[in-house]
Formats: structure tokens, C-alpha cells, sequence
């Protein structure tokens, strides 16, 4: 394997710090993702891109940042990628997925805070995040509360934008979006020092729409029972969707399609008896955060959809690519992010009809809503997706935890007891 | 054949053994710091065709001895049905956990809750604080039947009504109003679990905290139902796993 340790240094990453972290991570990835049988072929490239997720992906950004060009990270499905892409920048997620130097974060956070917020502060903190190090500029967003005070913090050790995301979808909200989208558009015209004209924008737009209907085209064979991938795999992906290069990960999704429809054909699925089927929903799961996924499949249930930001929420409805002129492209940008479902949103009947629908068209046993612990947006949301799955006749769990492992046994406990409601004896 | 049940929970580890005329032997010994040593105790000499194991422990008995696992909401169902056929509502609070069930008519579980991570209104609770108050689960129990009186417990996480509990005792509060007040407080996290799931006759109490008189009678003046107790409360749950063996 190459060193990477130079390059590390170069970043001003904290070596010994993150040495540990790594040595974390293959167990980890082994544990959750490696352990499952009867994985596709196609899932090798993922295993790769995860293996080198600190070190060839860093690289490219390291070399494309040499070549002139910026690197933009952003912590949330609301930011336009395009805007990014089409200035000539790449576009990281940087949301972190495992508990990192909580008590660094919580000199400058308090404790009862999403673990999300806390472990990216941690991350950056502790030096052990390269992405956030390579980013020329962070967008932040006013999503939730805890967010946008985080941003404050962020904005002290690194520039940082903050687009202003409305909390409701009225005709004035669709206004204030589409400037801030302009506003966005001028920010990296500004970082770059370069004019954004019409054909580099209708080109992300084309290249970000790829991607999601390459990731679309995986959901779509996920209808498939017996599942042709786990929903460990598929979130994996999603995960990874959020760093990779956009044109190689669409290939390498659209290969894996290929794949996962001749499985469909011959009758080859990730094996095991009949799985239940559970719709995941609720709070993002950023990568390497696979906890409640992996409970929910190694108790012998699938998941076999996820209504998250890791997930449908992150590439559901393209933007249309049939415009007139900049202005035109620019508005369609911001209709098709205004129209994410995040429970920050009141009201957020799109949200609940949603769940709805796929648990009709993924033929859905149960659904599981995952919140992280102080994710207020996501908690109260949660009692209304409850009371319309019963009103639907849809088992529901509610499951509220964070990044640590000590409530796994009670979740195996709800989580099995779940897969034994509807139907399926517990195999371990 | 005979089948036995195994609920190792984070107390008490129960043994039910049931042949075709019933139950034939049970028991119940203290979890310890070794569960698995207590089971190897338990199950000495003892015959039986197959184990099926329940509670926060069965992956340790999977991986040691068990023939098959439920968790302990199936087992709990099975369990009061088995001894209340009409049983439609359950409560059980054990050492480390509280669930309410809702059983469909015929005994499936319909919904459950469960209490978050935390040993809040649960067996463990009432022992911390009968500890904070110097006296034993029983009395303590005992003396909250003494009075009419409570002081407000309103932590509900285990360390912080301890704090609590230590102000009252400052304070010269009599300890049977502050043993009242943390019968109350565990009454109304179980109430609001129970209401989530909604509370339908007949209600079951089980689990190792029904053997409480004062929270049977507190739960009981809330809820505006009797409730029905196994005259073995802490059994339920073995007996429940050893009779899942028949029906899946």
C-alpha cells in the first residue's frame, strides 16, 4: 500500500491521531461490509474507494488543487454540486459518521448536541479529517439550529459560506432560494476568479444528473425480493457518492446495474431465508456510521430502501435540463434542491406521502425511523410518520441513538423483536 | 419432548422447563458478573430436549449452549398468554428494562415500547435509590405504602434522582414520602409507555418489579384497571421461550 503520511503532514493532519483512526476502520469495514455473503462483484470497486479513503481520493484532490482548481466541502444534500462542479471545483461531503474527540467538540459545543454536529467539529479539531483540510471553502447552510451555530465556530478556522435554506416552501421562499443559489453562483466566481458561463453550468447539470440516475437505477433494483444487493451496500454507496469523482462512481454504479440485472434474471440474491423488508428513514447515516443498517440485516431483515440523506433525499428528481438561458438553468438548480423533503421543514406532508409511496412501491414489511439523539427536526417528525404508518396498518419502530456501540443490545432487542412481528423467526 | 426456557436478564436468570403436562420445574438465581457460570448451574443435571433462550443475554447462550433465541417481547407474549389467555396489554419491568406490549387477539404482539438506553423507571432504579435510603427493595416498597404524602421525583435518569434523593434526605423529607415519590415516578414513565401502545383489558404486570405491592396499587389507581400478576412474575419470560419451541 502507498504511503500517504507526507501528503498527510503536507495537510497539517495530526499523524498519530489519525493513525489510530485508521486502524479503526478495516475491522470496522470487515465487521459491517465485508462479513456479508454473497455480495455482487461489482461492489470491489467501493471496497477500493473505502480502503483508500483517506489516501488516493486525497491525492486526487491534492492534484487537482496543484493544477489551479478548489475543492469545496459541504455538509449537506441541500447544497447544489453543480454550482461547484461548474466552477471547475470538486465537491466533498464532510459530514463525519463516528464519534472523533468529543471532548475537544464540547469545549465549544454542549454535550446534548446531534452526533453529527459534535464528531465533524471533533474531526476538524483533531486534525484527522483531510477533506476538510484540503477544502478551499466550506458551504454551510441554515438547516438546523445546531448547524448553523456549528458554522459560526467553523467559520473562525476555515472560510466558510452559509446559504440561507428557507423553512418553508412558499412563492417568497422559492424567491430568497433561487438568489441564494445566484449568491452561491457569485461566491465561487469570486473564490476562482473566473466567470461561470451558461455551458459550464449546463454541463454539471448534466454530469450531477448521471449520478443520479445511476444511483435512481440502483434504487429501482431494489425492488427486487429476494434482494439482488444488501442494504448495507447500497447505503455504502450512497455514502460514497458523497466524495467520489461524479463521472467515474456513475460508470462504476452503472456497471454494477448491469450486474445486479443479470442476478435479478438468474435468480442470484445476497442469500439467507425469506428477509422482511424494512424502509429505513429518518437522519443521515455519514459514512462510516453503518450501525443500525447492520443490526437491521444481521437479525435477518433487508433493508431494502432508505428514505434518508444517505439516500433517496440525496438524488431523488433531477434538474431539468431544458432551459433557455442561464437564468433559467439557475432556477431549475434551485427548484429541484427546494424540493427535498427535510423534516426542517413545516409543513413536511411531502416527507410522510413519500414514505408512503415506497413503502407501497419497495413492497415494505416494516419501516424503521432512525433519529439521532437531539436531532430535534427528526425527532418530533418522527411521532407523525408513526401515526400515519398506523393509520396505514405499517409496523414502525422508533430508534433514537447515536455514533456508540453501548445500546446495541437494546437495539437488537426492538430490532429483532420488530422482525419477529412481522413474521420471520430470529436466526442469528 | 421436553423444552426448556432460559431468560437471562440483567438480574435474574429464569429456568422453565415444560414437558407435554406443563411446567415441570422452574427456578430463578441472580445474574452475577458471570451469567454464564449461573446458567451452567442452573442447567446441570437438568434433561431436556431443547433450550431456547430470551433476554439481554441469549447471544451469549447462542454462542455457548442455546438451540435457538426469541427476544424477550416474543417470550413475554407467549408467556402471559399462556397464563392469561385474555391478556391483551403487557407491562414488565425488569432489572435493566421496561416494555409495554400490545398482544392482538390470540396472543401476537401487535406494538411494543421500550424504555431509551438509560435504566430509568426500572428494577435497577428502585434498587439505586432503596441503596441512596439505606433500606432494601422490600421495605422500601413496604414503607411507600405508609403514607398519602410524596414529594416530586422529577429526574427520571437514575443519577441525577439520586442527587435528588440526597437533597430530600438533607432536607429531613421522611422517607416514606420521598419512597412514595419514586413509586410515583416510575408509575408515570410506565403509564406513558403503556399509553403509546394503548391500553386495552386485560393487563398483565410481569417481571421482576410486579412483586412491588406499592406500584401494583399506584399502577392499578392510574390506569382505572386491575392488573393481573403471575403468581411467579419473574418466570414469565423462560416460560414464554420454552413455549415458543411449539409454535415456530
Amino acid at each position: 500500500m502507498t504511503d500517504y503520511h507526507d501528503m498527510w503532514k503536507e495537510l497539517g493532519i495530526d499523524l498519530d491521531a489519525h493513525d489510530g483512526l485508521l486502524e479503526v476502520l478495516p475491522p470496522m469495514y470487515e465487521e459491517n461490509i465485508l462479513s456479508q455473503e454473497g455480495r455482487p462483484g461489482g461492489m470491489e470497486y467501493f471496497d477500493f474507494v473505502f480502503s483508500e479513503v483517506h489516501g488516493l481520493r486525497i491525492k486526487e484532490l491534492v492534484e487537482h488543487r496543484e493544477a489551479g482548481a478548489v475543492v469545496v466541502g459541504t455538509f449537506c444534500t441541500y447544497v447544489p454540486e453543480e454550482l461547484i462542479i461548474a466552477a471547475g471545483g470538486i465537491c466533498v461531503g464532510l459530514c463525519a459518521g463516528a464519534q472523533v474527540a468529543a471532548e475537544e467538540a464540547e469545549k465549544y459545543l454542549p454535550r446534548n448536541i446531534c452526533a453529527l454536529i459534535k464528531s465533524s467539529l471533533g474531526f476538524k479539531l483533531a486534525k484527522v479529517c483531510p477533506y476538510i483540510e484540503s477544502c478551499d471553502l466550506l458551504v454551510g447552510e441554515t438547516t438546523c439550529d445546531g448547524k448553523k451555530k456549528y458554522f459560526e465556530m467553523l467559520g473562525e478556522l476555515q472560510p466558510v459560506h452559509i446559504m440561507e435554506v428557507p423553512q418553508m416552501k412558499l412563492e417568497h421562499d422559492r424567491d430568497l432560494w433561487r438568489k441564494e443559489i445566484r449568491r452561491m453562483l457569485e461566491r465561487m466566481e469570486e473564490m476562482t476568479g473566473k466567470k461561470i458561463g451558461e455551458k459550464q453550468i449546463r454541463d454539471a447539470i448534466r454530469l450531477v444528473n448521471e449520478k443520479r440516475k445511476a444511483l435512481l437505477r440502483l434504487e429501482e433494483l431494489r425492488k427486487s425480493d429476494p434482494p439482488v444487493i444488501s442494504g448495507r451496500d447500497a447505503l455504502l454507496i450512497d455514502q460514497i457518492a458523497f466524495y467520489d469523482d461524479p463521472a467515474r462512481l456513475t460508470e462504476k454504479i452503472n456497471a454494477l446495474c448491469d450486474e445486479l440485472e443479470e442476478r435479478k434474471k438468474a435468480g442470484v440474491s445476497i442469500g439467507g431465508a425469506h428477509r422482511p423488508r424494512i424502509l429505513l428513514s429518518g437522519c443521515p447515516m455519514a459514512l462510516p456510521n453503518w450501525k443500525v443498517a447492520t443490526l437491521i440485516e444481521t437479525s435477518g431483515a433487508v433493508v431494502a430502501m432508505d428514505e434518508m440523506c444517505t439516500g433517496i433525499r440525496y438524488f431523488d428528481n433531477l434538474v431539468e435540463e431544458d432551459a433557455a438561458d442561464t437564468e433559467a438553468l439557475l432556477d431549475n438548480i434551485a427548484d429541484r434542491y427546494l424540493n427535498i423533503h427535510c423534516a426542517i421543514f413545516t409543513p413536511n406532508r411531502e416527507r410522510i406521502e413519500h414514505i408512503k409511496q415506497l413503502v407501497e412501491d419497495y413492497d415494505i414489511d416494516a419501516v424503521v425511523h432512525y433519529s439521532l439523539q437531539f436531532c430535534d427536526p427528526y425527532t418530533v417528525e418522527a411521532f407523525s410518520v408513526q401515526r400515519e404508518m398506523e393509520k396505514e396498518g405499517v409496523p414502525f419502530l422508533y430508534l433514537e441513538t447515536d455514533y456508540s456501540s453501548e445500546d446495541t443490545g437494546q437495539l437488537t432487542t426492538r430490532i429483532q423483536a420488530l422482525i419477529e412481528m412481522v413474521g420471520c423467526a430470529e436466526k442469528a | 419432548m421436553t423444552i426448556a426456557g432460559l431468560d437471562i436478564g440483567s438480574r435474574t436468570i429464569a429456568l422453565v422447563e415444560m414437558d407435554g403436562g406443563g411446567i415441570r420445574h422452574s427456578e430463578v438465581v441472580e445474574t452475577t458478573f458471570d451469567p454464564l457460570e449461573q446458567c451452567r448451574v442452573l442447567l446441570e443435571d437438568r434433561g431436556f430436549d431443547l433450550l431456547v433462550a430470551t433476554g439481554y443475554g441469549r447471544h451469549l447462550a447462542q454462542a455457548n449452549f442455546a438451540d435457538r433465541t426469541i427476544t424477550e417481547i416474543k417470550a413475554f407474549a407467549l408467556g402471559c398468554h399462556e397464563f392469561f389467555p385474555e391478556c391483551r396489554t403487557i407491562l414488565d419491568i425488569g432489572g435493566q428494562d421496561t416494555k409495554a406490549i400490545s398482544l392482538a387477539p390470540g396472543g401476537k404482539v401487535a406494538d411494543f415500547q421500550m424504555n431509551d438506553r438509560c435504566a430509568a423507571g426500572t428494577g435497577k432504579f428502585l434498587e439505586v435509590m432503596a441503596a441512596a435510603m439505606g433500606l432494601s427493595l422490600e421495605e422500601m416498597g413496604r414503607i411507600a405504602l405508609e403514607t398519602e404524602a410524596e414529594v416530586k421525583i422529577s429526574s427520571m435518569c437514575t443519577v441525577f434522582a439520586e442527587s435528588e434523593v440526597t437533597g430530600l434526605i438533607a432536607r429531613g423529607t421522611p422517607r416514606p414520602e420521598i419512597a412514595r415519590g419514586l413509586h410515583e415516578a416510575i408509575c408515570d414513565r410506565a403509564v406513558s409507555l403503556l399509553k403509546r401502545v394503548g391500553v386495552k383489558r386485560e393487563v398483565v404486570f410481569a417481571g421482576g418489579v410486579a412483586r412491588n405491592p406499592c406500584l401494583r396499587s399506584l399502577l392499578e389507581h392510574r390506569l382505572g384497571v386491575p392488573l393481573l400478576v403471575p403468581e411467579n412474575p419473574q418466570i414469565v419470560g423462560a416460560l414464554g421461550a420454552a413455549l415458543s419451541a411449539n409454535t415456530s
